[in-house]
């Protein structure tokens, strides 16, 4: 055994080790997490999608706001529904719509407050091929579904004239974990190829007829990345942040759109009518000429009749701020802001939160 | 020492014989100490309350697959399909990709730890030996994630570039060495378990050779022994003690899940080829679990973790068996020197 | 004569080749983990400053570091640690001592058996039975989380060091008119100290890097937690969270937390061993 000044010597340098972990909690520039009179904290949890965005709004809010507290952790978009659901959380995040189900079996009404739009892009890795592909949809479906086998098939040829495609397998790319952006993706498909609907469906965890998986939208890069000849599927700020390519993609109307954030904002534009009162919508395959047809809304979950007034205001006050204010960072993070018609309604949902029968906004 | 009842007993199950004979005293008899009682009772309740623990999450798993167990049956076990989109679920591919991967890792690791350790205890000087210990528990204290990342980065790009290629030109006619080789597999996923497992086994292993006494090397080597063959008599010694070395680093090889869930390529087929992608029960649960939504879904995968109970207990058992059948062999050998 | 002098060759040359062939496993083990750790620190070095060490995470492009994550692990391993290596070892003396009967290899089944259980579904577990009934996520669940990884990784490891205390130690001390409780408390445990430690390092080690139990139970935060019913920033899940971003400077920041773990790891080691070495 070491011997007592040993021994002494050890304990004071741990003493001194608490000390310091003290000292630098005490001193960081974030107000602590010790809730001091008059702070709220708010937690929300869920889809991956949107979170650099959340964590910007989030920073900034709290710049604003220094009583306020939110945290936000992203577990997926399932993993959202469920904690709102088990109310564990104080406001839930996802990318695609809960189902009616989910919603008939949820302690209270839960309201659907889209913040942002995404885009699903095609990405590849093809050498020598310098310009972007273009793509039609029932390509891109036959190809996933393994049916379309070379880089060099007459119907990739007929959308890309001029571009010298080699002969080779394509490998396809997809997610190998559950994912809200694959949801978005099989959505689309299963709207343009009714193979697709009939064999797969749509879903965020699909029996892939063929390809190799990435886990997670970084995994799907990794590999598109590193294999050549290979075709994948990956939400657009990683396409960007990686320097991949982006295909072209044929909408409805027939114009081959980038996805463009303008193209994203159209598609939402364009389904405004087709949008329902509770805002749960799909705007994949959108109609209208410069709508890019893999766009997706995500929303914030949250429960219509809130139980603690001081956090229901809190959050309001939030979300209120998020579809005005916020919009102004989305564009530097490759998200794309909402159409005005879809604020003016999310601001009518906002406003119907109430605490006690008495709405929130406006006290 | 009062051992030398029977000729020649081997180092091995004389001390375990006597060892037993210790613990059966003990279980039967009490000592009218209260010390005594309160202090076993305090471990009892420990011991316990570890059973305990065990059977609640058992339990709790099996309400909680309810559904699957219903629908499926004993199909569960034997069916390929994963389908959530259409709500078919089936065990087997799961349960292959597991034990597969664990046995590669064990094939790779315990021959390799076993060698670090003989190595640092018996063999390197007393100032190398310590440095290199710390740094071999090193590897221990890398979070999962990391060595999910490293594989991703570093070791599937090797081994897709130099290592499998060349496997395939040496002993391509074996089933298990074909296939287009990606690097996304089944045996990076082995090579990386290998790798999380070494630090267990050699510092547990190290920490039993060290324990065996030194009269036995003494006694080994005044019969003329060579350095090996003391080394072999240690091991003998130390059987039960590697037993539970190699159970630990199994445990971890079975329950890892973000490491391989990276590698593993996480499609939910059987194949010969090791250079095929696979999936373990534990990646698909962490792949899918925060996602699924709809009862079945999460019953099937709830169900999934049950069965990976039953499928540690048989291969603990198997493993407990080879063990227990190597170390006959060697105490006959060491009663023949 | 001419028989056993072939057969001595032999035996000489075993033993060189075993000698060899440890020292080569010895040397592969240590370039791996030089292989790795130079990796880490090459993708992450650039992100280590004391900013990062002390500040919160911030947005992306604002730089913003781990010191709310290193404070949380600290929290979580620390708790985890009090809760389930006192009892894990209790087990393993349990069944080292007097483990013998039925219950004994019940409970040492059962052990093993736990050693092989996925980290996520311990997490899943402890969130069903704490965070759910509480409606709110929290350190203490987290620690809970860990301390189930952490107790049979250090019953299984307990037990066979004390296996292996030699029977003379015990019966001497026995002889001597000791209590057996004072026995083993006072002679076995201490003999066995370093094989203890070693299970208790190796438990400590592996929760301090895993991420799935407390993904559902500490959750995580961006700030800087001291309470036990919130919920709490680690480092695995914040490594985890940067890394699946796409973005490099968070990437850096995942390699930089990760050498920041390790060497902390090594610290807690070195103390550990500082305190349980022998001095025979």
């Amino acid at each position: 055994m070491p011997s007592p000044s040993q021994t002494a010597l050890v304990k004071r340098c741990l003493l001194f080790l608490l000390g310091l972990t003290l000292f630098l909690a005490g001193c960081s520039g974030q107000q602590g997490g010790v809730g001091a009179g008059g702070q709220v904290r708010l937690q929300g949890a869920g889809a991956s999608f949107p979170n650099p965005l959340y964590q910007k709004w989030l920073s900034e809010y709290g710049k604003l706001n220094a009583n306020v507290l939110i945290d936000y952790q992203s577990i997926g978009s399932g993993g959202g529904i469920k904690q709102i659901k088990e109310q564990t959380i104080d406001f839930g995040a996802s990318d695609a719509p809960m189902k009616d189900e989910d919603l008939k079996s949820a302690p209270g009404e839960i309201l659907h407050i889209p913040t942002v739009l995404g885009a699903v892009v095609i990405t590849y890795n093809l050498q020598g091929v310098s310009q972007p592909l273009k793509f039609s949809p029932d390509v891109i479906a036959d190809i996933f579904l393994g049916k379309i086998k070379k880089w060099d098939d007459e119907r990739i040829k007929k959308d890309n004239s001029g571009v010298s495609l080699p002969s080779a397998e394509i490998t396809v790319v997809h997610r190998t974990d559950s994912s809200g952006t694959t949801a978005v993706f099989t959505d689309y498909l299963s709207k343009v190829s009714p193979e697709w609907k009939d064999k797969i469906g749509a879903g965020v965890s699909p029996n892939w007829p063929t390809g190799v998986g990435g886990k997670g939208n970084e995994g799907v890069t990794g590999q598109v990345k590193a294999t050549p000849n290979t075709i994948g599927y990956v939400e657009l700020a990683y396409a960007v942040q990686n320097k991949l390519p982006v295909a072209l993609i044929k909408n409805k109307s027939g114009n081959f759109v980038e996805p463009s954030l303008d193209a994203v904002t159209a598609a939402a534009a364009e389904s405004i009518a087709a949008t329902p009162e509770d805002l749960r919508v799909s705007i994949t395959d959108a109609s209208g000429a410069n709508a890019y047809p893999i766009s997706s809304y995500t929303y914030i979950l949250a429960y219509k009749d809130q139980k603690d007034a001081a956090k229901g205001k809190a959050l309001v006050d939030f979300l209120w701020w998020g579809i005005h204010d916020g919009e102004k960072y989305t564009k530097d993070l490759q998200y794309a802001p909402l159409p005005d018609e879809i604020v003016k309604r999310a601001e009518n949902k906002i406003n119907s939160i109430t605490n006690g029968g008495k709405p929130l906004r406006g006290q | 020492m009062a051992d030398s009842q029977t000729s020649l007993p081997s180092p091995a199950s004389s001390f375990g014989a006597r060892f037993r004979a210790w613990g059966r005293r003990r279980v039967l008899s009490s000592t009218g100490n209260t010390g005594d009682t309160i202090f076993r009772a305090v471990l009892f309740f420990c011991a316990l309350l570890l059973l305990l623990i065990v059977m609640a999450m058992v339990v709790s798993m099996a309400t909680n697959s309810k559904l699957s167990l219903d629908k499926f049956g004993f199909g569960f076990l034997t069916s390929r399909t994963w389908n959530p989109i259409q709500d078919e679920f089936g065990a087997l591919p799961f349960i292959y990709g597991t034990v597969m991967s664990s046995v590669i890792a064990l094939v790779i690791a315990v021959p390799l730890s076993l060698g670090v350790a003989i190595f640092l205890v018996e063999q390197s000087p007393r100032r190398l030996a310590r440095p290199i210990a710390f740094l071999v528990e090193l590897l221990a204290a890398i979070p999962s994630v990391v060595y999910g990342l490293w594989g991703i980065f570093v070791l599937a790009p090797f081994l897709r570039e130099h290592v499998e290629p060349w496997l395939q030109r040496s002993f391509g006619w074996l089933p298990i060495f074909q296939g287009t080789v990606t690097g996304i597999d089944l045996f990076t996923a082995g090579i990386i378990l290998a790798i999380m497992v070494t630090p267990i086994i050699s510092s547990v292993v190290r920490d039993v050779l060290a324990a065996v006494p030194t009269s036995q090397r003494e006694a080994a080597l005044a019969l003329g022994a060579t350095k090996w063959e003391t080394t072999r008599i240690v091991l003998a010694n130390a059987a039960s003690g590697i037993a539970g070395a190699i159970i630990l680093g199994l445990g971890r090889a079975i329950g890892e899940t973000m490491a391989v869930t990276m590698v593993i390529g996480n499609r939910p087929e059987i194949s010969t080829s090791l250079f095929k992608p696979s999936y373990t029960i534990a990646s698909v649960i962490a792949n899918e679990f925060t996602e699924a939504t709809g009862n079945l879904y999460l019953n099937s995968l709830i169900e999934l973790g049950l069965i990976l109970f039953l499928v540690t207990f048989i291969v603990n058992g198997v493993a407990k068996l080879l063990v227990w059948s190597v170390t006959r062999k060697t105490s006959g050998t060491a009663r023949a020197a | 004569m001419a028989s056993a002098a072939r057969q001595n060759s032999r035996r000489l040359l075993t033993n060189r080749v075993m000698t060899t062939l440890t020292a080569a496993c010895a040397f592969l083990a240590v370039v791996v983990l030089l292989l790795i750790l130079s990796y880490i620190a090459y993708r992450g070095i650039t992100a280590i400053n004391w900013q990062f060490l002390t500040d919160t995470p911030k947005p992306v492009g604002e730089g913003g570091g781990i010191g709310n994550a290193i404070v949380g692990s600290f929290l979580l391993i620390s708790l985890a640690s009090v809760i389930g290596l006192p009892i894990g070892i209790a087990a393993g003396v349990y069944l080292a001592e007097f483990g013998a009967g039925w219950f004994g290899h019940i409970v040492r089944f059962v052990t093993d058996t736990l050693t092989g259980v996925p980290s996520i579904i311990v997490g899943v577990f402890v969130y069903a039975i704490i965070v759910l009934p509480q409606k709110h996520f929290s350190t203490l669940a987290g620690a809970v989380a860990l301390a189930l990884i952490m107790i049979p990784i250090a019953a299984r490891t307990t037990e066979e060091m004390i296996r292996l205390v030699p029977l003379s130690l015990r019966e001497g001390a026995l002889a001597l008119g000791a209590p057996q409780w004072k026995v083993t408390l006072g002679v076995v445990i201490p003999a066995a100290a370093s094989g203890i430690a070693t299970g208790a390092m190796l438990a400590v080690a592996r929760v301090s890097g895993e991420t799935a139990p407390l993904l559902f139970t500490a959750f995580g935060s961006r700030f800087f937690n001291w309470y036990l019913d919130k919920p709490t920033a680690s480092m695995p899940v914040q490594i985890y969270n940067y890394a699946i971003s796409p973005y490099d400077e968070w990437h850096a920041q995942a390699w930089a937390a990760t050498l920041v773990l390790m060497t902390l790891i090594l610290i807690i080691n070195i103390i550990v061993r500082f305190f349980t070495r022998k001095k025979f």
